[in-house]
Order: C-alpha cells, then sequence, then structure tokens
C-alpha cells in the first residue's frame, strides 16, 4: 500500500538512487544475475566500525563470483548506506525485499539496527545474516548471526581478567540494548569466575566528556575496567582516561575495543596493554589469513589501516550463505537454511568454523590479546573451538523451528 | 579533602569550556546580533586545525595558535561573501548559516574523510591525593580564563573596543567620525570567528574530531548565550557558571544523562523568571 508517508520517504530518501536500484534490479534478473542486499553504515558515528564491512562485503562478492557464483549465477549487491539510522534499516530492509526481491539480506551493525530489521526479515519470510560480534540470544528461524558472542568472549575475557588482575570490576556499557545485555552477561560470567561487580555506569553514545566518570573510577578503585563502550564519541573516554594517568594503573579490557580501529584513532601511548578478545586478528599466522591479507591489500591499497573481526565475519557471512545455496542448489529460503542446518564448515581467515544448525551460531576459536605499539595486536593466548552456548543452551531451532526471539540473561 | 579537591576542578572545568566555546558567539550573536547557526563548525574547523598541524610535525600547541589565526580569517571572509548582505534580517541570516554549516561539514567530510580522527591530549597527569588529574584539564581553564579576560579588557579599555561597541549601538554616528562601520563589522565578526577556532583547537585532544563536531555544541553555547543576556561578557561568563556548575555538581552526582536534562530544565526556569537573561540584573557593565 503506498501512504503518503512512504511517498514522501521515498521522495526525500533518494529518489534518484531508489530508481536506478529498480531499474538495473529488473535488468538483471533479465541478464541472470543474482541479486543480494546488504545494509550498511559509511557515514554517521557507526562508520567506524561500517566502512571495513562495507569492503569486505564487495571482496566477498567478487570471490564468490571469481569461483563461479551461486548455482552457476553471478551475484549483483545492492546496497544501502544506512548512514548510522535505525529508521533507514526499516526502510531499506522493506525495499531490498520488496522490490529488489534480493535473495539474501545481509548487514546491520548494532543490536538496534539488527532488531530493526529482524521484524521485517520474518514478516516476509526472507533469509537474513547479521555478521557483527553482538550480545547473542537472537533465536529466530529465518536469522544467522556468524559473529561473536558473549559466551565466546566475555565467557573468557572475564576468568583471565580475575586472575590476571584481581576481583574487582567496574562496568562501563553504551546505553542501549546491546550494553545492557551483554553488561547482564557480564555479570554471569563474573559471579562464575568468584568476581566482584563494584558499579556498572550505562553512557549514551553522543556522551564525550568522561570527567566525571573517571572520578568515580578513581573512587571506586576497581582491579579490572570493563569496557563496553560504542561508537566514535566513546573514543575521547580512553583518551581522557590515559591523560589522568590512569592507563598506567587500571587495566582495561574489552569485548568492543578495536572493531571500530580505535587503536589505529588512539595514540600507542594512550592504550598500549589493553586487553581484547576476538575470533580474528589481521596479525593471525595461518595460511588462508596470509593470503586473505594480501589479496585484501592488493585490492584496498597496502596502507589500509586494520582489518577488523568484523570485516572477517562480514566475509565468513557470504561464504556460508554461498555454500548453503550451492549445495541446496536452490535460492528458496527454506532450501538454503535446510542446507546451511546440515552442518557447515568453512576455511575462514579466522581459521576453521563451524555452524551450529541448532542456533544459528557459529563455533569461534577466539584469541586473547594486547594493543601493542604498532597500531595492532599482539596475541597472547588462544582457546579453540568455543560453542556459543549462551544461545545454543536455551535456543534449538531443529527441535523447535518456530522461534522467532531474542534470549537474555536471566537471574 | 582530596575527592572536593578533584570535584571542584571537575565544576571548573566545565564552567570553563562552556564559557570558552560561547565567547565567540557572544560577540557574534550577543554583540552583533547575527544569528550564526554555523557557530558551531567554526569550532570544528579550529579542531581540525590542531588535527592538520600535528598530522604535518607540527605540537598541539602550534594547532591551537593557528587555529584563532586560520577559522579568523574564514569568518572575515564568509562576514565579507554572506552575512554583509543580511544584517537585520534575522530569519534570512539563520537560513543563509544553516546552509553554510551543511556546506562546512560536507567540504570537511569530502577532504578529510567521515572518520573520526584525534590528537593525544598532550602533559600527562598529576597526583591529588588518591586521585590523578590530567595536566591539560588545567591548562583548558587558564586558556578560558585568559580569553575571557582579554577579550573583556580589550572591548572595555582601547580605542577598537570602544569602536566596535559604538558601531554596534550607533553606526552613523561611527561613520560621522570618519570610521567605516563596514569595515568594523567585518573585524568583529572574524574576532566572534577566531574565538571559536580557539575553543574548538583547545578541545580537540579531549575528544575524537569528527565533521559534525559541531553539532555536540551548537545548542549549548546559544543556551548560554541567550541565558547570559544584554550585557555580552559578564552575561555569558556568568551564565556559563551557573549552567557549568549545575551540569557537571549533577554528572558527578549521578551520570551523565541527568547533567544534562538538569542544565535544559535550569536553563528554562531562568528565562522564565528572568526574560531578559541574567545580566538583566545588572544596571550597566560589558
Amino acid at each position: 500500500m503506498l501512504t503518503r508517508r512512504t511517498a514522501l520517504g521515498q521522495l526525500g530518501g533518494a529518489a534518484v538512487g531508489f530508481a536506478f536500484a529498480g531499474v538495473s534490479g529488473q535488468r538483471a534478473r533479465a541478464a541472470d544475475e543474482i541479486v543480494v542486499g546488504s545494509l550498511l553504515d559509511s557515514t554517521g558515528p557507526i562508520n567506524i566500525y561500517g566502512l571495513p564491512m562495507v569492503d569486505a562485503t564487495k571482496f566477498a562478492i567478487d570471490d564468490i563470483n571469481a569461483y563461479g557464483g551461486v548455482v552457476g549465477k553471478k551475484l549483483r549487491l545492492v546496497e544501502f548506506d544506512t548512514q548510522s539510522n535505525n529508521q533507514l534499516y526499516t526502510q531499506y530492509a522493506t525495499q531490498l525485499l520488496l522490490d529488489n526481491k534480493v535473495a539474501v539480506l545481509m548487514g546491520g551493525i548494532t543490536s538496534a539496527s539488527r532488531e530493526a530489521v529482524r521484524p521485517v526479515v520474518d514478516k516476509y519470510g526472507a533469509l537474513y545474516f547479521y555478521n557483527e560480534q553482538y550480545e547473542g540470544g537472537v533465536c529466530d528461524k529465518n536469522v544467522f548471526c556468524t559473529g561473536v558472542t558473549p559466551a565466546q568472549q566475555i565467557g573468557n575475557l572475564v576468568p583471565w581478567a580475575v586472575q590476571e588482575h584481581g576481583p574487582k570490576f567496574y562496568t562501563l556499557a553504551a546505553d542501549y540494548n546491546y550494553g545492557h545485555i551483554s553488561a547482564d552477561w557480564m555479570k554471569v560470567y563474573l559471579q562464575k569466575a568468584k568476581g566482584d561487580l563494584v558499579a556498572q555506569e550505562f553512557i549514551p553514545l553522543d556522551v564525550v566528556d568522561f570527567g566525571s566518570v573517571i572520578q568515580r573510577i578513581q573512587s571506586a578503585g576497581p582491579s579490572v575496567v570493563f569496557s563496553l563502550l560504542v561508537g566514535g564519541n566513546h573514543i575521547a573516554f580512553y583518551r581522557q582516561f590515559a591523560a589522568a594517568g590512569l592507563n598506567k594503573k587500571i587495566p582495561i579490557v574489552s569485548p568492543t575495543f578495536g572493531l571500530g580501529n580505535e587503536q589505529i584513532v588512539l595514540k600507542p601511548e594512550e592504550v598500549e596493554g589493553l586487553t581484547v578478545i576476538y575470533p580474528y586478528f589481521q596479525e593471525l599466522d595461518n595460511a588462508t589469513n596470509t593470503k586473505w591479507v594480501a589479496a585484501w591489500r592488493e585490492r584496498f591499497g597496502a596502507n589500509y589501516p586494520y582489518i577488523t573481526d568484523s570485516a572477517n565475519t562480514v566475509w565468513n557471512g557470504w561464504h556460508l550463505w554461498a555454500l548453503a545455496a550451492n549445495k541446496a542448489a536452490s535460492l528458496e529460503p527454506a532450501k538454503v537454511i535446510a542446507a546451511l542446518e546440515s552442518g557447515l564448515s568453512f576455511e575462514a581467515p579466522e581459521g576453521a568454523i563451524k555452524l551450529d544448525p541448532q542456533s544459528h551460531h557459529v563455533v569461534h576459536t577466539v584469541h586473547l590479546a594486547k594493543v601493542n605499539n604498532n597500531k595492532g595486536f599482539t596475541i597472547f593466548k588462544t582457546i579453540d573451538n568455543v560453542e556459543p552456548s549462551d544461545t545454543k543452551d536455551v535456543c534449538n531451532l531443529i527441535a523447535k523451528p518456530d522461534q522467532h526471539t531474542q534470549y537474555t540473561p536471566k537471574f | 579533602m582530596d575527592l572536593a579537591a578533584v570535584t571542584a576542578l571537575g565544576v571548573l572545568f566545565s564552567v570553563a569550556t562552556l564559557a570558552l566555546l560561547s565567547l565567540g558567539l557572544a560577540i557574534i550573536f550577543g554583540m552583533m546580533g547575527v544569528l550564526n547557526l554555523a557557530q558551531g563548525e567554526f569550532l570544528m574547523l579550529g579542531a581540525y586545525t590542531v588535527l592538520v598541524a600535528s598530522s604535518h610535525g607540527l605540537s598541539v600547541w602550534a594547532g591551537i595558535v593557528l587555529a584563532p589565526i586560520v577559522v579568523g580569517l574564514i569568518g572575515v571572509i564568509v562576514e565579507r561573501s554572506i552575512i554583509r548582505f543580511l544584517y537585520g534580517r534575522p530569519l534570512d541570516t539563520m537560513l543563509a548559516t544553516w546552509g553554510l554549516s551543511l556546506v562546512l561539514v560536507g567540504a570537511v567530510t569530502l577532504t578529510m574523510g567521515p572518520t573520526t580522527e584525534g590528537v593525544a591530549t598532550p602533559l600527562g597527569s598529576f597526583e591529588l591525593g588518591r586521585y590523578s588529574v590530567s595536566i591539560y584539564r588545567i591548562v583548558v581553564i587558564a586558556i578560558s580564563a585568559g580569553a575571557s579576560l582579554a577579550v573583556y579588557l580589550a572591548l572595555r579599555y582601547t580605542r577598537a573596543g570602544l569602536v566596535a561597541r559604538a558601531t554596534m549601538q550607533v553606526p552613523q554616528l561611527v561613520a560621522a567620525s570618519g570610521i567605516e562601520p563596514e569595515r568594523v563589522y567585518m573585524s568583529t565578526f572574524g574576532l566572534g570567528a577566531a574565538l571559536a577556532g580557539l575553543a574548538g583547537s583547545v578541545m580537540a585532544p579531549l575528544t575524537g574530531v569528527v565533521p559534525t563536531l559541531g553539532l555536540a555544541f551548537i545548542a549549548k553555547i546559544f543556551i548560554t548565550v541567550i541565558v547570559g543576556g544584554p550585557m555580552v561578557l559578564i552575561g555569558t561568563t556568568s551564565a556559563a557558571s551557573v549552567l557549568g556548575v549545575v551540569e557537571s555538581a549533577v554528572s558527578y552526582a549521578s551520570t551523565p544523562i541527568y547533567g544534562q536534562v538538569a542544565m535544559l530544565t535550569v536553563a528554562m526556569v531562568l528565562l522564565r523568571l528572568l526574560p531578559n537573561g541574567l545580566s538583566g540584573l545588572w544596571r550597566s557593565g560589558l
């Protein structure tokens, strides 16, 4: 139904772009191409995460096409810049599914943006991949979450930090669904590790002055600051923390630092030694990654800042879908989902990964690493094949397929 | 004791940054009456001056010295090419300067890229009892105090200051005594822009620098200048004191969200009780 509002939205949004996308979409179907869709933020405060993911999307699609495409046809990407605006996610997701009739939709960066896309995907019975580190628990027949989850990150980072630095934790989290749910997971794993939460604070995404926060941290005197901060504005925290001389006194651990290449924006003397945990680091020493990094640099320039974990996750998402669609010899969501649930594995830049059929999540090998003085990370500990147990323990989409929900930790 | 001292420093820092950020607008809007919606972008240009300077191997301090010069010159160009046709037409000025702000954000995004950049905070920290405090914060307080005082002295005691104030009140009289009001407008606007450039450059080592940086400050500085009222300098500094103390005291006691809420509430109540602003209470002053 064309209401006045949607009509205005189309006019105001990007009428020209829409028209072109529409026209070429039809042409593509005639030319026997497969149209696939991507929604990522290449402008606005979330673009610190989005830019490498946009590059990874193009890279992955060209790679799939170079190896013969999917069911014998080439992929053609239709992408929209969602401008760090969740409203645009809903609008463009509808557009991609109904107008461009994409075979698969990938994208979303913040958990808020994923939750904007998910209902649209469920409504039209489409297939959606969310390729980013997140707070876990999404249990949805139509959705595959290929990123690393709290059981894999926080579940290993917290026990290590308790042992290494001490039991008193101070949590700083971004004030939206990702920060709140992850802070709850943090409590779960901290309890298991016999640690003690001194305080937790939720910080809106537009806060840039951390003076009061830093003072409260000093008053509380924790053994570790646990950062779940997100976005360009929150980078100011690490800078002001270092300016107060605290980076030498209180260690910071974080499952989000680095995804936005914070270690490049900040100076080594401000953040050296900060500990993070991810499945992928550019420095990983395996044959697939060596080749991948070389090909990436050849394509995007030798001085590309740093290839993030999110870029690797996007690459994995596209390839897992292509593997499944080829296996199913079909683009129909139900058949592709069945193939995705057949226990796929893939040789990714991060190493071998396995797609868990019952939770639609990925089993990752994770690495603990510290920021080094060269704007990158030094890996010092590896934990093999960690299950996404935060989701897998509560979500079984094989036994109970008709689910479209997100589980959160219960106390 | 050390907690009280650190909190006091924090509150003083909030007041100082608010006053410094608003100082340029106090001249441009408070004194000249130009509704400059691109003032936030002047701050942003100041921050980028520091960024460009440090990427060319200059120190942060060199950047802070350069920023007012660069942004002041940009201000003069803006005044000559846009603002001077619009004196006495507030609505048209708003539209034009809003457009200018979009152009500046767009131009910087195109040339510098949309990503967050930054320079490290210089100078390190010192110990205050159990707490450690960034030395740079003290420097910011000093720069703010110095800039406010310098502007006050210049406007109050120099001949140029006298001419500027006279031009804003009775331009015909100034013209009759052989001085071109046009040139006075131009240099006063340039001064306001230069002060914004200084403020932006001082903030650069504390936060990330992005093309949309100005958006975070524009509402806050307009509120400060409007609450300040008719005597631009005394008004703006006293408004910055009241609002800065409220915002930071509440932030320290609870969280930054309530700090912002409290500041806006106080601003509304003040304008309801004192429609002419805080300095409406004074009989005379600057």
